[in-house]
């Protein structure tokens, strides 16, 4: 740009002043003019639908209607909602059961796939398959596993001798399964992210480990574990952010009854109770008002892992 | 299309159609924004006696189409050269109805014809829509006299514009399953099992009471306490609106009645426990394994039944007519006034849903007619069913249509009855829940969810 001012400039010079003020432009503004499509993209499919939605959840809205403004009345009515608490309460403890249990089996499979062992690089494409797989694909699999009436798993349970499990209708069945799914998915991703850190774990510490005395277990516990502690933080918020937003699991695992997360909402979360509202009943002001808190949620969640690392990296300043 | 269960469409919905609602999740909006809105209708150019595309927006099954259904269209472009008819086919009814809803609210994206379900039209009348329509008692040369007269109302705006018009209706009867109650010690013959529920859906919970002492074992009388629930409401005179047509189920006697006998059908393990259209299959299997013994049947179950239970059960289903005639279902052809050619379209959805067309759509897809003559002509009246062992189901639906009582709506008839059937009779059957306790949830339920 620079040069082509110069050379369209050619024989008669422009005054010092406007060269000046042009190649002053063209250092200002043109890194701006180069970044403006994020920007703009940005504005248009990421500001504006949030600020537009946060104008929404102020109001009373139908697909179709004209507004009216309601002020803070749906959120306030969020919180004496039982349904919302239910929804809220549902997300936790899917998001629990889902979570550690996946968590500390990629901790393990990570463990075993760091060690020098035949086929490794097929055993790490093969952790990775279930991720690659669409959640419809995983769900509706999963669904016919856990089919009450002709599902795999009561079959099994029935030849060692157990009644049927209503995998559906009943609260922690129906909740377990899902976590069942969610955990079959992710523990071969986060099992990746551990591995990749574990990897650039000195081979030093081990051997001085070794020298020590230390078995492979204790090996674990305090060198890799110590060594990948902000890695597991950063799953843990990875996978918290995913478990607050599931929706597709619970939707498509309870079938035509999914929306609402079962006849009694036992298994309904938050994601699901916003499309209720928004899409099934066509209270898109209620349906917003879930979306900003969701939003308020996760925005905690990162100012605790903020915390909490910034609390580590002290500590591991005064300790060394 | 016919079904009114609202949430989620009809029949043959298994898991391909669990893979589409993820798809429509995930691509969100733009589908909504996008499949189908090419606009520009008019492709020729705009001089007098040009050439046009006429879209019409369906869903489910019409019976209209060329290759399954009675070749409309292939008719009607025969008789008027310069129109070419497209067809945009949704599978499930809710899905269609809340893009169709997403399209009026912004004047784009609208086929010239767009169907509307009986569980949707309230809302389609209402306030907020009623005058995104044509009226078609003005244009288009439809003879609006011609349907049945409750037809014609629910398709009618508080100023009276008649904004669709119908196409089938869904006079309700009761298949039963012959093989199933002959080993219960019941008739077989369909006027004996008529007589042992007439009049009364007190007499049918009776009746399958005498069922569950020799049943066959794993097999209950009916589907489903929601299917019955459904069944009972659509056969009463007041439903879940008021004659205002605002929303006032709590005090309705017909939702009390219908929830009484679903209750008392929960309670007495008369019902197999399943959901109607259930997304599993479970339901569907349940034909072909014959675990229920009735089910509620509207004129379109019968295809359903014939789908689910398959060519080796040909015979062993029969209809009989129910305790207390209703309907369940039906639809009209409405033409949004945005279209470039509301004319041409109001004239094409008059003749579609003319008496002569509604006897042809009958012969090849079963849909009992909404218009008076159809209803008694010889077409009708002789029709024959030869999966049901040539049961006289012209005679049996006409009948049925005869003795319905249409109840005032509301527009929120479709999501309380969501409520009421999938949140309180499913739980009550499924769970065990205490049947106070599962009415007081889906009151919480109609105050939180619904934004009146």
């Amino acid at each position: 740009m620079a040069t082509s001012v110069r050379a369209t400039s050619g024989g008669s010079p422009p005054p010092a002043g406007l060269r000046s003020t042009l190649y002053r432009l063209d250092l200002k503004a043109v890194p701006y003019v180069f970044v403006a499509p994020f920007f703009l993209t940005f504005a248009a499919f990421g500001l504006f639908p949030l600020i537009y939605t946060g104008w929404l959840s102020l109001h009373r809205v139908e697909l179709g209607g004209s507004a009216q403004w309601k002020g803070l009345e749906n959120y306030s009515s969020l919180a004496t909602s039982e349904f919302f608490w239910n929804a809220l309460a549902n997300t936790f403890t899917i998001g629990v059961i889902s979570t550690v249990p996946q968590l500390l089996m990629a901790l393990g499979l990570a463990h075993l796939l760091n060690y020098k062992l035949r086929g490794r690089g097929f055993f790490r494409v093969a952790v990775l398959a279930p991720y690659a797989t669409s959640i419809a694909a995983a769900t509706l699999v999963f669904a016919q596993l856990f089919n009450t009436d002709y599902g795999l798993i009561n079959t099994v349970l029935g030849w060692v001798g157990f009644d049927p499990v209503a995998w559906d209708s009943s609260k922690w069945p129906a909740q377990i399964a899902i976590s069942t799914i969610v955990t079959w998915r992710w523990t071969g991703y986060n099992a990746l992210i551990y591995l990749a850190a574990m990897q650039a774990v000195p081979q030093d510490l081990y051997e001085a480990a070794a020298l020590d005395g230390a078995s492979r277990w204790r090996q674990f516990l305090s060198v890799t574990i110590p060594s990948i502690r902000p890695t597991i933080l950063f799953t843990v918020i990875v996978s918290t952010i995913g478990a607050t937003q599931l929706f597709g699991e619970p939707m498509l695992f309870g079938g035509s009854v999914g929306i609402s997360g079962g006849s009694g909402n036992q298994f309904q979360t938050l994601s699901l109770l916003m499309y209720e509202k928004g899409w099934v009943t066509g209270a898109l002001g209620q349906a917003s008002a879930i979306a900003w808190v969701m939003l308020l949620l996760l925005l905690l969640i990162g100012g605790i892992q903020t915390l909490i690392t910034r609390s580590n990296h002290k500590r591991k300043k005064s300790g060394s | 299309m016919r079904t009114s269960s609202s949430r989620h469409g009809r029949g043959r919905r298994t898991a391909i159609n669990a893979v589409a609602a993820v798809a429509v999740m995930a691509t969100g909006t733009a589908l909504l924004t996008g499949c189908g809105s090419d606009g520009d209708n008019g492709k020729g150019d705009a001089a007098g006696g040009e050439q046009i595309t006429l879209r019409i927006g369906t869903f489910g099954s019409f019976g209209y189409d060329n290759t399954t259904g009675a070749k409309l269209y292939a008719e009607y472009e025969k008789a008027h050269p310069n129109i070419k008819i497209e067809e945009s086919n949704v599978a499930d009814g809710q899905k269609y109805w809340d893009t169709l809803k997403l399209r009026l609210s912004r004047d784009s994206g609208l086929a010239d014809i767009q169907a509307l379900e009986v569980g949707y039209i309230a809302e389609a009348t209402g306030p907020a829509m009623a005058d995104k329509w044509t009226d078609l008692a003005k244009t288009g040369g439809g003879d609006v006299g011609a349907f049945l007269d409750w037809k014609v109302k629910q398709a009618t705006t508080a100023d009276g514009k008649v904004i669709g018009l119908g196409t089938d209706i869904g006079p309700m009867a009761i298949c039963y399953n012959k093989d199933l109650f002959a080993q219960a010690k019941l008739p077989t013959d369909r006027t004996e099992v008529a007589k042992l529920w007439a009049g009364d859906w007190a007499k049918f919970i009776a009746t399958g009471e005498t069922y569950k002492k020799s049943a066959p074992a794993g097999t209950a009388f009916h589907d489903s306490a929601s299917g019955l629930f459904n069944a009972v409401i659509s056969s009463q005179p007041v439903q879940y609106a008021n004659a205002k047509g605002e929303l006032d189920y709590e005090n309705s006697p017909g939702v009390k009645k219908a929830w009484d006998t679903a209750v008392a059908a929960a309670k007495g393990e008369l019902t197999a426990k399943l959901r109607q259209f259930d997304e599993k299959g479970t339901w569907n299997a349940a034909f072909k394994n014959a675990k229920f013994a009735t089910v509620a049947c509207p004129s379109w179950m019968t295809g359903i039944i014939k789908d689910q239970a398959g060519p080796e059960n040909q015979g062993k289903w029969d209809i009989a007519a129910p305790p207390v005639a209703g309907n369940w279902g039906g639809s009209f052809l409405a033409v949004p006034k945005s279209g470039k050619h509301a004319k041409e379209a109001a004239e094409l959805a008059a003749w579609l849903t003319a008496p002569a067309q509604h006897a042809k759509v009958f012969g090849v897809n079963g849909n009992i007619p909404s218009t008076k003559d159809t209803l008694t002509s010889a077409a009708v009246q002789d029709a024959k069913l030869p999966y049901f062992g040539d049961t006289p189901v012209g005679k049996i639906y006409s009948e049925a249509a005869a003795g319905i009582t249409p109840a005032p709506i509301s527009r929120w008839d479709g999501q309380v009855k969501t409520f009421l059937t999938d949140n309180g009779i499913l739980d009550i059957e499924q769970r065990g829940t205490d049947p106070a306790k599962a009415w007081e949830n889906v009151k919480k339920l109609v105050d939180d969810k619904i934004d009146q």
